[in-house]
């Protein structure tokens, strides 16, 4: 073992570096597929939070959308206010222990994760819903789309636009968070950086590296979603369409074509 | 009578305890265009969003061709495909081109193929002025602009029945003559619309019936000629020599 600090790091990246990369993989899997999972779930409950009702809906309808929203509120208030890391025993160890489930320690993994972000993405996604002008929702009604079809062609992509910084927060949180994971025994990156510290006893430049990988995960994804949304905006200037629009009314040409690939 | 669209009666309309439409009678029908005057608060807007089923009557009834859509069981999203509006303040999709804002209700409430839901959107397009613009987003346009996309949007449903709540209203005066020289150009054509406006001259010159209101009551209804040149009810005589006053 090298007596410098640069030295030791280079020793530990030669002799465990696999082990990083491993740690930092799954760390990677599970915050990228909960965050997506934890996004469905976000919106399939914001959708379902700002269901309207009238007065004209029978009593049924009123009455089952009453309790599908009680019990989304407790999921909602019970997950953003409990620490993951309690979760994760609670529900790993818990399920085993009272009710004989024996989860895959990854199942459990993506689980926890999952429902975290979506507890958390239920309450961005509403807001993000309510942030569009109701006249939208009123033009789309004027020619006779139903709720449905407003929701899904003109408030929910408008509303995603908006809560991408959200959605970018959310995944930056879990790539951290994951490593709450390492209590119910997934190896991501910090139980890897930490096995790494215990064998060679070298806690500093060990998670010196674990910093340093932390942070390029994070500002990587942060920059990519930034790179993203400002895909979604789409071009600043439009083409003025000049020519004869009469051989354009008459189906002639194709403006469209054009404009996808400004974009 | 032949051809009558929509027959409003004894249409009512609470907000809580206030009272906004009162017993209102009224009906309209293929080709008439109607412009709606009143002050500010009168009820102008409410009976119109009532007409779009955007609000919800208290009592009364909204006959279209003869069968009340303002009953519990009506498929509201079907009726709204036939009578269409227009709003004061736009509301076009910010998500989408002027070209997709003229589109989507075609395909996705018509079921038209995409092909002649395109050739339909350029042509009214066309018709509004609006055709070099169809790439632009909403909020690249002028308030004029975004009225007539938004109208050509209206129009390429096909409506039975164009409603027109103050479309003018939201726009520096430069740009109101754009708007309603489209208008006038539709009424030439013999689209049934119902206006609410501020536009006096534009009532005047354009629509064929008039009709007053003030404090949620319809007090005068009829040819434009007779309402802006001899009202006969007082109420009506003060608004109009207030209005034309300036
Ligand atoms: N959603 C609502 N809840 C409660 N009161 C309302 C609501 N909408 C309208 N009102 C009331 O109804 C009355 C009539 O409003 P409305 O918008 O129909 O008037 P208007 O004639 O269109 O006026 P304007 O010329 O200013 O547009 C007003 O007193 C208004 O405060
Ligand atoms: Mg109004």
């Amino acid at each position: 073992m090298p007596q410098d600090f640069w030295g030791r790091i280079v020793y530990i990246l030669q002799e465990r570096g696999p082990a990083y990369l491993d740690g930092a993989k799954n760390t990677m899997v599970i915050a990228l597929i909960s965050t997506f999972i934890g996004c469905i779930i976000g919106f399939a409950v914001g959708i379902v939070q700002t269901i309207p009702v009238s007065k004209k809906d029978n009593i049924f309808k009123r009455a089952l959308l009453w309790v599908v929203r009680l019990i989304l509120n407790i999921y909602v208030e019970v997950f953003r206010g409990t620490p993951m890391m309690v979760q994760a025993m609670f529900i790993f160890f818990g399920s085993s222990a009272v009710f004989n489930i024996n989860m895959s320690m990854w199942f459990a993994a993506f689980f926890i994760v999952s429902i975290n972000t979506g507890a958390y993405m239920a309450e961005t996604v509403r807001g993000g819903i309510l942030s569009i002008d109701p006249g939208q929702t009123e033009g789309a009604k004027a020619i006779g789309m139903t709720h449905v079809q407003t929701m899904l062609y003109v408030i929910l992509p408008q509303a995603l636009r908006n809560i991408m910084p959200q959605i970018g927060n959310n995944l930056i949180i879990n790539i951290k968070d994951t490593c709450v994971l390492s209590v119910i025994g997934i190896v991501e990156m910090f139980y890897a950086a930490k096995s790494v510290a215990g064998a060679l006893y070298t806690y500093f430049e060990s998670f010196t590296i674990a910093m340093v990988i932390y942070f390029i995960l994070t500002f990587a994804c942060s920059r990519l979603l930034r790179l993203w949304e400002k895909k979604m905006d789409g071009s600043d200037n439009y083409d003025l369409a000049t020519t004869d629009t009469l051989a354009h009314t008459s189906g002639l040409y194709s403006y469209t074509a054009k404009k996808e690939e400004d974009e | 009578m032949s051809g009558e669209i929509i027959k409003i009666n004894h249409l009512s309309k609470t907000f809580g305890k206030n009272v906004v439409l009162r017993d209102i009678d009224f009906s309209v029908s293929t080709g008439d265009v109607t412009c709606i005057i009143g002050a500010s608060g009168s009820g102008k807007s409410t009976l119109l969003r009532c007409l779009n089923l955007l609000e919800t009557p208290t009592t009364g009834e909204i006959l279209y061709h003869g069968e009340d859509i303002a009953a519990a069981h009506t498929n509201a999203a079907a009726y709204r495909a036939k009578v269409g509006m227009v709003f004061q303040s736009f509301n076009l999709f910010s998500n989408m081109t002027v070209l997709q804002n003229c589109i989507i209700g075609q395909t996705k409430v018509l079921k038209k193929n995409k092909e002649e839901a395109k050739k339909r959107a350029l042509a009214f397009l066309d018709k509004v002025g609006m055709a070099p613009y169809i790439n632009a987003k909403p909020r690249q346009l002028s308030g004029g602009q975004k009225q007539r996309v938004a109208i050509a949007r209206a129009l390429a449903m096909e409506p039975e029945l164009l409603l027109f709540d103050e479309p003018t209203s939201a726009l520096d005066p430069q740009m109101v003559g754009e708007v309603l020289d489209v208008m006038k150009q539709l009424a030439g054509e013999g689209l049934t619309m119902i206006i609410v406006t501020h536009e006096m001259a534009f009532a005047r010159d354009v629509s064929n019936h008039v009709v007053y209101m003030a404090d949620g009551v319809i007090e005068e209804a009829g040819d434009p000629k007779q309402i802006f040149s001899n009202p006969q009810n007082p109420k009506t005589q003060e608004f109009l020599k207030r209005f034309m006053r300036g």
